[in-house]
């Protein structure tokens, strides 16, 4: 028992501790990354500095879900990045030309361009040009399945700002749907 | 209640995260209005689009290997003594891991819960991303050479369809930052993977059952080849399967 608990307070037994509580939610936390940057590589870059983080501060994690731990470190990475660039990528600007698309991880096949036109890829198109305060309302309401209140404490805000800007989202992603879907029709 | 916080509410209705006393309201106020009665519709047509599979994004293996080398080794001093076992060649190495018995036997237990949580979390990616599957064939004959130059090894593929375990297909995964088979089995709604990774030199192991965040996982060795069956199945059947691949592979 002792050896045990011995481990247990070494940087391995803290190591083993984190991942196995942290890396199952690996996809969800590149999914958030990949959504918010809207780049696979400043999204591997962010991931990758968010579960560094995350395994440095490991010691502030006062248990409950990790996920929502994680989210907010990932946002904040996310944030930091992005001080410098932070209009083009974080406020709420309309009508911002949208940054590389969610899903564009190379050149399409002929057969991915087929699937493009998918319901799916238009979705995640569309949510991909929300702009990033209700962009990521969605993405960890929807995508990432948190609880308003897990939202509240990842964006920093109180419940009912959570309610509105997902109220808000929702609008937009309806009434983006609808004029895609018109585009497709006259195309 | 007017339209404004209707719009608003029936969003927190639409999440299940309204109270009752609210909820009622708001029916009764969508009860007398048309026009909130339809901008509901709309929201919960827009959700059913937005169905998470389609939506979500699996991380790179190679990210994952990536902050795996970067987290701190498990049980400081393994990879050391890891090294130093494997630095002595055929025979020296027979006695080097006779004196150093004890601390693989300390080691090992730690190795093991590691790899365990690995193979879980494998296990958890594989039924959340939309990539279960490199493979997709029932027949063992396509899976198996699938592997071939993908792979240091021929992992054993058994057809147990007839057992009540049908073959899925197979994919290439990481565990312990190295490429290991997955092999993909159902039993009626649930998959189980059967993980597959070289331990050259290693004897066999009997079979052991263990548990982790709810999922069964059935280990064993044989054949120079370490094995884990992952699923939520029960461990009873799992133990089945184990024993029906197990018996397949001595034919």
């Amino acid at each position: 028992m002792m050896a045990g608990g011995v481990a247990d307070l070494s940087e391995g037994g803290r190591a083993e501790r984190f991942k196995s509580l942290a890396l199952p939610y690996l996809d969800d936390v590149y999914t958030l990354a990949r959504y918010l940057t809207r780049s696979a590589s400043d999204a591997d870059d962010a991931v990758q500095e968010c579960y560094l983080r995350a395994f440095r501060h490991f010691d502030t994690f006062r248990g409950g879900p990790i996920k929502p731990w994680l989210m907010a470190i990932l946002r904040n990475v996310c944030h930091a990045a992005y001080a410098g660039n932070a209009r083009l990528v974080f406020t709420a600007d309309a009508g911002e030309p949208p940054a590389e698309p969610v899903w564009q991880a190379g050149a399409d096949t002929p057969e991915q361009a087929l699937l493009r036109r998918h319901e799916s890829d238009t979705m995640r198109r569309l949510i991909g040009e929300l702009p990033a305060e209700f962009r990521e309302v969605i993405v960890l309401r929807e995508i990432n399945d948190l609880s308003y209140r897990d939202i509240a404490t990842v964006i920093e805000a109180p419940i009912g700002t959570v309610m509105s800007r997902l109220a808000r989202a929702r609008g937009l992603l309806r009434d983006a749907w609808i004029a895609a879907e018109g585009e497709g029709k006259r195309r | 209640m007017n339209c404004d916080e209707a719009g608003i509410l029936m969003h927190a209705l639409i999440d299940g995260e309204l109270d009752a006393g609210h909820a009622r309201e708001l029916e009764t106020h969508i009860a007398t209005c048309p026009s909130c009665a339809a901008r509901l519709r709309e929201f919960h047509e827009l959700r059913k689009m937005m169905t998470p599979g389609s939506l979500r994004l699996t991380a790179p293996a190679e990210l994952r290997a990536r902050i795996e080398g970067k987290l701190p080794k498990p049980a400081a001093g393994v990879s050391s003594r890891r090294a130093m076992i494997k630095g002595f060649a055929g025979g020296a190495a027979l006695s080097a891991i006779a004196a150093s018995g004890l601390l693989m036997m300390v080691t090992r237990r730690d190795d093991d819960r590691r790899v365990l949580g690995e193979v879980v979390s494998a296990h958890l990616r594989s039924l959340q991303a939309q990539h279960l599957i490199d493979v997709q064939s029932s027949d063992q004959h396509t899976v198996k050479p699938w592997f071939n130059g993908r792979l240091d090894v021929a992992p054993p593929v058994a057809d147990l369809t007839a057992q009540g375990f049908t073959l899925l297909g197979g994919r290439l995964d990481y565990v312990d930052a190295k490429p290991v088979a997955a092999i993909v089995y159902r039993r009626r709604v649930h998959i189980i993977n059967l993980f597959c990774a070289p331990a050259p030199g290693a004897g066999d192991r009997a079979a052991a059952m263990e548990s982790l965040h709810g999922f069964n996982v059935r280990r064993w060795r044989e054949n120079g080849l370490s094995l884990w069956a992952v699923s939520d199945i029960n461990a009873d059947e799992l133990a089945e399967f184990g024993e029906k691949f197990e018996a397949a592979m001595k034919q």
